[in-house]
């Protein structure tokens, strides 16, 4: 399959008028020694054959009924998201430099980041990011940056993915970051009290939690700027949001997270949508693209890409971050989404509670032990006796039932992280039930 | 062809410093330098109370296309800073000798200043391209 | 004439969203206490018809790579074959959770395994890893692995080596990592000076990072050296993979001596550039360097694919899970349809298509550097008549339909316009781009005027930049 619209004809009359014999003359300055080398790929498909071969691959993965989370989420995708996102003017543009040419990119994304303050109860919020995790990492680099202290402490029931992604981060600018405990199933606030001391630049704390409890952001941010430091509040589950009190609300100096749930498929893990988001004092210190109303020159409202200074094409090694291109298709498909649910984005997180409630009583009443007391949104730990044999049968018969800790935290053997959202039926969770009863 | 005071010494990083009697010496950028970096947008002021020494940065200007730093003239104490300038950032380019000034410096060295150019050196400095 | 361009939140009226949530069929179980919930929201409540039409309009003020020429210097906009997209949409694909169990996941996890072999096959590396998002991206994740190299070597260095034509994400890159950048001019011929090369060498060297071909769009006729100069002084050589659209299929990076490369899947590998992402930016090593990849290792073994979490020096997690999966899956397919051969001509077309343009504008046009360009090639603004900038040039451009070419980038060309036409455009466009130039050309001689208040066709004019830096209003608000 090609795509090259130029015939040999072309090629040659063209070479010819460049003046040279061949088109190899133009690969002169490249060392002969190891031009051209033997470049071992499959033959070239053409578009019907790859699209089998595909196809072929595609049915090698399988589906199963899954109340699996933990960072990504099975959300319903309206079906015209695809439709509009799928506008060639949308997905075949480049990053909006020309504003004359992009003010539909840029009209969008200045919406996106309306909806991202007003669901996280913040000021500003930029343009994306490539993920929960490498925001929450660019949001701890601003709070060093803005506080110039160098500790970092962070909750242990901050995603174990985000904890991770943060330390290498952390490792690679000599920042030093420590773990507080949890305990209960959220964080340790009296143990972070103790640690925490005026050296501390940020702390990092997620909401809900990676097992699914809602946490005490305002004592958090207490404590914290009881010590100048900065509360930075991180979220896997954007759905929360339609529902619960927001970070801004409770005080965070900074919010940040994934917002997949909002229009965008889990799709193994990417593309994703990182959100960052601030209160007005950061504003020249949030990294990544910020879009600003103005006027053109004959007084019509349009926008631009603003404060650019502080991005890498200007600002090179001082900039607040590298970050070029962002994840600006995600971030429109969930525009597109948040304009379709509007308001009604609280009664899809009700639901998304309701389901995982549901579920959670049904499987209380086979026996099965519910971990964590507090509050959660809709996902939940439970305790089931030799869980991965559990697992496994469930497995065959269709269901898979949660996401096991023990990698995470070892002392939670047998503990699964079971998820369910609006799109987890009555029917799925009584059948999964009946099913357990049968194992 | 840019505005440069005969009273102001000046550096060769396009800052000015006009020196009072009593040794504070009030601080700016150049009439070229704003000409330079076109609409001004941001300044980024320096704390007031830090030691600086002779060449260090110490602010910032931003414009629409560019960030410059701004170094300080002289060794010294920085004892105020033009706080307007957070509000109106565009006297930088409008009055850059006058209420353009951005930072008041307690000079530390007299002698530091014998090493700035006087008006014509810098006009000459500017003329020359650099 | 004020007009108030409108976005969603002004469609808002009461009563107009009649979106429906399914019921779920019980009661509210243990609902969440109120004083952990929000206040009302507030949304824009619109009807479908209102949201669909909305962006339908916002699309049509875009201008994207199916509307037309978009010679963008360094960002490859080719044409996005939409068997890509069709491929990226099948449900096998998009509802599968990146937590899902290998055995039921071999699907996806075959896709990366072959994406990165593929890479290897392509570039000369020995290991490629499709983790991080972007080309910025990528080069962090590549600082990162230069910097674990040395501190498990026990030597500090805490230099890198950068060209003063190099993209603003280098230095950015390395700065985060804690690396101090140096730069290395670029002499008159476009190539690095390799006296100033040997000059900063030094024992505090890890790496140099260069583009290659460079962002003037010139193949450094001394790579070859500038590697073994840096090797001889155990120092890596990083390749910003940018450009690779001009060279993929006639040279493999590692065989001119690269020891860590990034490649854009969005820009060489044919995915769209979403109007600001979603890219991919996965990285390669050569063998030294596979310890310190990120985990998880996309492995094979007994022809089922894992995830390889054992990997005891990685450098740790760089992404949440995998990378931008849908984004490689397009990626694959195209690399699936074009073969060795496909790309090989990728690379010979794309280069004939900028020689083509550099012959035909250098007369017109100052060229600062008049040799064989690669895949791009760099003009810029002097001599033009009455004091006409590129960036007037620019803007009367998208008045003629063309997007505009990336200006002002590299820095070390003043009023640089560099201009990639890929290989996806034929000799007409090609043509007709010139026609164009030329007729700006003409315009700045005989009519200068409409130059300097270019654009005038474009759906906004020329937007005020500074009131937006100024007076930031970064939400909408009624």
């Amino acid at each position: 399959m090609s795509f090259l619209p130029n015939s040999d004809d072309d090629i040659r009359s063209m070479c010819n008028e460049i003046g040279v014999n061949s088109v190899e003359d133009l690969f002169v300055d490249i060392p002969s020694t190891v031009k051209n080398p033997d470049i071992q790929l499959p033959s070239p498909l053409s578009e019907q054959e790859a699209m089998h071969s595909l196809l072929r691959i595609a049915n090698t993965n399988k589906r199963v009924c899954s109340l699996v989370g933990g960072g990504i989420y099975h959300h319903y995708v309206p079906a015209v998201v695809d439709h509009l996102s799928s506008r060639s003017e949308f997905y075949t543009a480049y990053t909006p430099y020309q504003p004359e040419v992009s003010q539909g990119t840029l009209a969008a994304i200045f919406e996106f980041q309306t909806y991202m303050c007003r669901l996280t109860g913040m000021d500003i919020a930029n343009a994306s990011m490539y993920d929960g995790a490498t925001a929450l990492a660019e949001a701890v680099l601003m709070a060093v940056r803005t506080t110039r202290k160098n500790n970092v402490l962070c909750s242990a029931a901050v995603h174990p993915h985000y904890r991770q992604v943060l330390a290498t981060y952390a490792w690679a600018s000599d920042i030093s970051l420590q773990i507080v405990p949890y305990k209960n199933g959220a964080t340790d606030y009296n143990e972070l009290s103790h640690i925490i001391n005026d050296t501390v630049a940020c702390v990092v704390v997620q909401s809900p939690n990676f097992f699914g409890v809602i946490e005490d952001i305002e004592k958090v941010a207490h404590i914290a700027h009881e010590h100048k430091a900065l509360c930075i509040a991180t979220f896997t589950e954007a759905m929360s949001l339609g529902l619960l009190k927001s970070p801004g609300e409770c005080g965070a100096d900074i919010a940040c997270g994934e917002g997949q749930s909002f229009g965008n498929y889990p799709a193994n893990g990417g593309p994703l949508l990182g959100i960052l988001a601030c209160k007005k004092e950061f504003m020249r210190t949030i990294p990544g693209r910020l879009i600003g109303k103005t006027v053109d020159e004959d007084g019509r409202e349009c926008y631009v890409m603003t404060l650019q200074t502080r991005e890498q094409h200007i600002r090179r090694e001082r900039a607040t971050s590298n970050i070029c291109t962002n994840e600006g298709l995600c971030a429109l498909r969930a525009t597109i989404y948040l304009g379709l649910v509007g308001n009604r984005l609280v009664e899809i997180a009700r639901t998304n509670h309701t389901a995982a409630s549901y579920c959670l009583e049904q499987l209380v009443n086979l026996g099965y032990e519910r971990v964590f007391d507090a509050s959660f949104f809709n996902e939940f730990v439970i305790k089931i006796n030799n869980a991965k044999d559990v697992q496994n049968k469930l497995m065959d018969n269709g269901f898979a039932l949660g996401i096991p800790l023990e990698t995470y935290y070892p002392e939670l053997s047998d503990c699964l992280l079971v998820t369910a959202t609006e799109c987890t039926t009555k029917d799925d969770i009584d059948t999964l039930v009946k099913l357990l009863q049968t194992i | 062809m840019s505005n440069i005071p005969e009273n102001l010494k000046y550096t060769k990083t396009h800052e000015w410093i006009d020196v009072q009697d009593d040794y504070t010496g009030i601080c700016g950028i150049t009439d070229h330098a704003q000409e330079m970096l076109t609409d001004i947008v941001f300044v980024e002021l320096p704390e007031v109370g830090i030691e600086v020494k002779s060449g260090e940065q110490v602010a910032v200007v931003e414009s629409v296309k560019a960030v410059s730093d701004v170094y300080a003239p002289v060794s010294g104490r920085i004892v105020e800073v033009n706080k307007t300038l957070e509000d109106s950032p565009d006297l930088l380019n409008s009055d850059p000798y006058g209420k353009g000034w951005i930072f008041k410096i307690d000079i530390k060295d007299k002698h530091e200043l014998d090493e700035l150019m006087d008006a014509a050196q810098y006009a000459e400095h500017v003329a020359s391209g650099e | 004439m004020v007009s108030t361009m409108q976005t969603i939140f002004s469609l808002h009226k009461q009563g107009r969203n009649k979106y429906t949530v399914p019921q779920f069929g019980a009661e509210n179980y243990d609902p969440i206490p109120q004083h952990l919930c929000r206040g009302e929201l507030n949304l824009a409540d619109v009807s479908e018809v209102d949201v669909v039409r909305h962006y339908r309009k916002l699309s049509s003020l875009n201008f994207g790579v199916d509307n037309g020429m978009y010679p963008l210097g360094s960002c490859t906009m080719k044409y996005n074959p939409k068997i890509n997209d069709a491929v990226a949409s099948l449900p096998q694909f998009t509802q599968q959770h990146p937590a899902t169990i290998e055995e039921l996941s071999q699907g996806s996890l075959h896709i990366m395994y072959s994406l990165q072999e593929m890479l290897c096959a392509i570039t000369g590396m020995k290991q490629f890893t499709l983790m991080p998002a972007a080309g910025a991206h990528g080069e962090l994740t590549s600082v990162m692995i230069i910097k674990k190299y040395f501190e498990t070597k026990g030597e500090k260095r805490n230099i890198i080596l950068i060209p003063d034509s190099a993209h603003g994400t280098n230095p950015a890159s390395v700065a985060m990592c804690g690396f101090t950048v140096k730069e290395i001019p670029s002499n008159s011929d476009g190539d690095v000076d390799i006296d100033a090369l040997r000059a900063a060498m030094d024992d505090n060297v890890a790496a140099m990072m260069l583009t290659c071909p460079n962002t003037l769009g010139l193949f450094d006729r001394n790579i070859m050296t500038i590697a073994d100069i840096l090797h001889s002084n155990g120092a890596l050589f990083y390749c910003d993979g940018a450009n690779l659209n001009a060279i993929v299929g006639k040279v493999r990076p590692a065989d001119l001596g690269f020891d860590i490369m990034h490649v854009n899947l969005h820009k060489t590998f044919s995915t769209p550039h979403g109007g600001g992402g979603p890219g991919s930016g996965p990285i390669g090593v050569v063998e030294k360097l596979t310890p310190f990849m990120p985990v998880p290792v996309i492995a094979k073994k007994d022809n089922q694919f894992y995830l390889d979490y054992e990997r005891p020096q990685s450098i740790g997690r760089v992404h949440s899970y995998y990378g931008n999966f849908l984004v490689m899956l397009r990626a694959y397919t195209y690399i699936l349809m074009l073969g060795a051969s496909g790309l090989k001509q990728v690379a010979e077309h794309a280069v004939v298509n900028a020689n083509y343009l550099r012959v035909k504008l250098q007369k017109h046009f100052n060229l600062p550097y008049t040799r064989i360009c690669m895949h791009e090639f760099v003009i810029n603004d002097e001599g033009m008549p009455n004091g006409i900038t590129t960036n007037e040039i620019a803007k009367r451009l998208l008045d003629y339909g063309f997007h505009a070419p990336t200006v002002y980038f590299p820095l070390i060309v003043h009023g640089a316009m560099m201009i990639e036409p890929t290989e996806t455009e034929h000799r007409d466009t090609l043509d007709a781009f010139v026609d164009t130039m030329i007729a700006i050309k003409n315009e700045a001689n005989t009519n200068p005027e409409v130059l300097k208040a270019a654009p005038h066709t474009t759906p906004v004019r020329k937007v005020d930049a500074v009131l937006a830096a100024r007076k930031p209003v970064l939400k909408w608000e009624e």
